[in-house]
């Protein structure tokens, strides 16, 4: 999207693809962290997160806890948005259009339709084009997130399994559709229009991905990064910027791994500087190991 | 006469789209994250981002008192949006220990033009710039409240300057690296091979 060039409009006019996928462009490097507090989101804030998630739960609690997740509350929501002056985030769930108007309504700056929530709607997703409010969403492979992306997300996290602290499907996601991007690169145009049947994803879409190398929008990594060493691997895989739900608040210092998780983001590459961020910390989030989970908490299989 | 080398501080944001947009208008690039790496470059360009994330990194790894030096001694320096708040004097209303790298005699105000749901795209009009007006890409964009004598406002939007150019430095409250349209850029690359 960057790379064309088109007339500039004479009128301002908000919520174009350009203004959409620009702004994740401006979080690319960073951390973006669920809070459900005010004094969680300045924390976050002062630890140098690009942006906060404001969420009721943390999908660590919301495992636990059971029953359906739902969108915020808006007060809770309000408290967060006046605390901070980075972008603030909000969940809604899959095919739940109200919750997204209600969040678009609040003016969050990202909704995120999540399957870390309990979907609304087993077949559709949200209409992200018919909102001025960008859209980020989950994918495990190719074909998803092109779906998503048709469908106006401005934005792309690899699901990997949230409120888990394990890194596994996270790694399994990136090297899922980095993997296909990679293949794709590979076929001459003969070769697209049954890849994009296969992929389940619009000719075009396809098309542009092969040509491009990479997603027409940013690509970051959610779902289990508990470390600052996690949060490099995902960057190291290819994730733009990562997401960390229930690692930083889960933990026994959550300011301090807060901020050394942003360090290692940005010098992901430099495992001298991972090394000494990753030190002192105190206890990680204790984690879940993926296959003790039933399949119905499988969060990664919602969505399609 | 060889091509400028410039660097993008890598810190944080879209660093990527601004290396394109430098090479597209003809300068060398490189990412820049450590003293050392800025050591080596003839110019710099601040991208956009999270101006606190960014000030806060470049701080934590020591970067921010190299950059004021430079900065100071006459290397030109380009910033948009993030990077027009950390070329700025004065922040009008910031984060508790957000620090700037300073330089342009003014005073911006962060998120001047609302959250993302006000973000916008409009055409602007900028000296210096030839060829017809820019589109500017404003998203959760500053604006500059007030510029000083030494500063000299390039673009106006709704009231309030939002490209300023002091000496060899250059700041826009908005986006050009996402347009794909490099006259930007190639401003300032003229002000780098200018600066030798």
């Amino acid at each position: 999207m960057s790379s064309t060039s088109s007339p500039a409009p004479t009128t301002p006019e908000t919520g174009t693809a350009r203004v959409k996928r620009g702004m994740a462009e401006q979080l690319k490097g960073g951390v973006i962290m669920d809070v459900v507090t005010p004094e969680q989101a300045k924390i976050a804030e002062d630890a140098g997160a690009v942006a906060v998630m404001a969420l009721e739960r943390v999908p660590a609690d919301i495992r636990k806890d059971g029953g359906v997740a739902r969108m915020s509350d808006p007060d809770m929501i309000d408290g967060i948005i006046e605390a901070v002056s980075i972008p603030v985030m909000a969940k809604s769930r899959i095919g739940h259009v109200v919750e997204a108007q209600v969040l678009q309504a609040l003016g969050v700056d990202y909704i995120d339709e999540s399957e870390v929530l309990t979907p609304a709607d087993e077949v559709n997703h949200t209409d992200k084009w018919s909102f001025t409010t960008p859209f980020v969403c989950g994918a495990t492979n190719l074909g998803e997130a092109l779906r998503r992306i048709a469908e106006g997300a401005a934005m792309i996290r690899s699901k990997g399994e949230a409120g888990t602290g394990n890194v596994v499907e996270a790694v399994r996601h990136m090297r899922q559709i980095r993997g296909e991007i990679g293949r794709l690169r590979a076929l001459d145009n003969h070769e697209l229009f049954a890849a994009a049947k296969e992929l389940r994803a619009p000719y075009e879409l396809v098309k542009e991905v092969a040509g491009l190398g990479k997603l027409p929008v940013v690509l970051f990594s959610a779902g289990g990064v508990a470390t600052p060493a996690d949060a490099a691997l995902m960057r190291q895989l290819g994730a733009e910027g990562v997401f960390v739900g229930s690692g930083i608040f889960k933990s026994g210092d959550p300011a301090k791994r807060a901020a050394a998780i942003v360090k290692a983001t940005t010098f992901y590459d430099d495992p001298k500087i991972v090394a000494d961020v990753s030190r002192g910390l105190g206890e990680a989030m204790v984690g879940i190991n993926i296959d003790t989970l039933p399949d119905g908490e499988r969060y990664a299989s919602r969505g399609w | 006469m060889t091509s400028p080398l410039i660097g993008v501080l890598a810190l944080q944001g879209d660093v990527r789209e601004h290396l394109a947009a430098l090479t597209g208008a003809g300068a060398r690039v490189t990412a820049v994250r450590r003293p050392e790496e800025l050591a080596e470059v003839e110019g710099l360009v601040i991208p956009g981002g999270e101006s606190t994330t960014i000030s806060k990194l470049a701080h934590a790894f020591g970067l921010l008192e190299p950059l004021r030096a430079r900065v100071r001694s006459g290397m030109p320096a380009y910033g948009s949006c993030a990077g027009m708040i950390m070329l700025a004097d004065k922040i009008l209303d910031p984060r508790s220990g957000q620090e700037t790298v300073g330089g342009i005699d003014m005073i911006v105000r962060r998120n001047a033009f609302g959250r993302q749901n006000e973000s916008f795209e409009a055409a602007v009009a900028m000296a210096g710039v030839p060829g017809g007006p820019v589109d500017g890409v404003f998203i959760r964009a500053p604006w500059v409240e007030s510029t000083g004598a030494l500063a000299e406002t390039l673009a106006v939007h709704r009231g309030h300057p939002v490209a300023v150019r002091q000496d060899h430095l250059l700041a826009t409250a908005f986006h050009p690296e996402l347009t794909g349209d490099h006259r930007v850029h190639a401003l300032f690359a003229d002000m780098v091979r200018t600066a030798r």
